[in-house]
């Protein structure tokens, strides 16, 4: 399926890119996580970050479905 | 009106202090936090902004409106600064008014801190040294253990004080 993935911060740096879309089977925010991770050398563990799917918070185990916009968050520092 | 939003400019004080307006309100209380000249022992030269922001008002909404349930306050409002900001820039406002001043102050400290702990708001510091890095992430990354340990704070705390929740 076709996923689209926003990226700030750290994560934009590191990936190079502000979004992507992205064909996957990964079936959760976890699982893709996972994956871009392996891509890009992400330095933050999942445990660091929180996920948004559609521009909500979202569980790392939802399952995803084709055409999400899927963004990791990591720790702010907003203020 | 809504009642968290993000500026590229320089925020308009006297404007968003002209929201708060209301015949029942004796008084308001307002926090500015501005771009410091250290963090963490190094030496500031300016910081960038960064937001999601679809994400962050709808978290900065949630927040005000909380709030605004908690404390018995007329109106409350909070502007965050993106972009490039150099030492003494204001990269945050939260302004509230009330009847009465103690609630005020209340809700201001309340929506402030929720702000720096909920809304997803990044900032990368650059320092005299030519280097650079994320608040929050880069010594994360070094050390994972303690991710979720270090608040390191800007504007309004003590550059020393680490909050270990």
């Amino acid at each position: 399926m076709q996923l689209k993935i926003q990226y700030y911060a750290l994560i934009r740096e590191q990936a190079g890119r502000s979004e992507e879309t992205l064909e996957t089977s990964s079936a959760t925010p976890a699982d893709l996580y996972g994956e871009l991770s392996t891509r890009y050398r992400f330095t933050l563990t999942r445990e660091q970050l929180k996920v948004a799917v559609n521009a909500e918070f979202s569980d790392w185990s939802r399952r995803l479905t084709a055409g999400d916009a899927v963004v990791f968050i990591p720790p702010v520092a907003g203020g | 009106m809504m009642r968290f939003r993000f500026t590229q400019t320089a925020i308009d004080t006297v404007e968003a202090r002209h929201e708060l307006l209301d015949l029942g309100a004796g008084g308001y209380v307002s926090f500015e936090g501005w771009v410091r000249d250290h963090n963490e022992g190094q030496e500031v030269t300016c910081l960038e902004y960064e937001a999601f922001q679809e994400l962050a008002v709808k978290e900065g909404e949630r927040i005000v409106a909380d709030a605004l349930r908690r404390f018995p306050v007329k109106h409350a409002l909070c502007i965050h600064r993106v972009g490039t900001l150099g030492l003494n820039d204001m990269a945050v406002w939260v302004g509230v008014s009330s009847a009465h001043r103690g609630e005020a102050f209340e809700a201001c400290r309340f929506i402030i801190d929720e702000v720096k702990h909920r809304v997803p708001i990044w900032k990368k510091e650059h320092y005299r040294s030519g280097d650079s890095g994320w608040v929050n992430c880069e010594r994360c990354a070094a050390a994972p253990a303690h991710a979720h340990a270090h608040e390191h704070e800007h504007h309004d705390e003590p550059a020393a004080l680490t909050i270990h929740k």
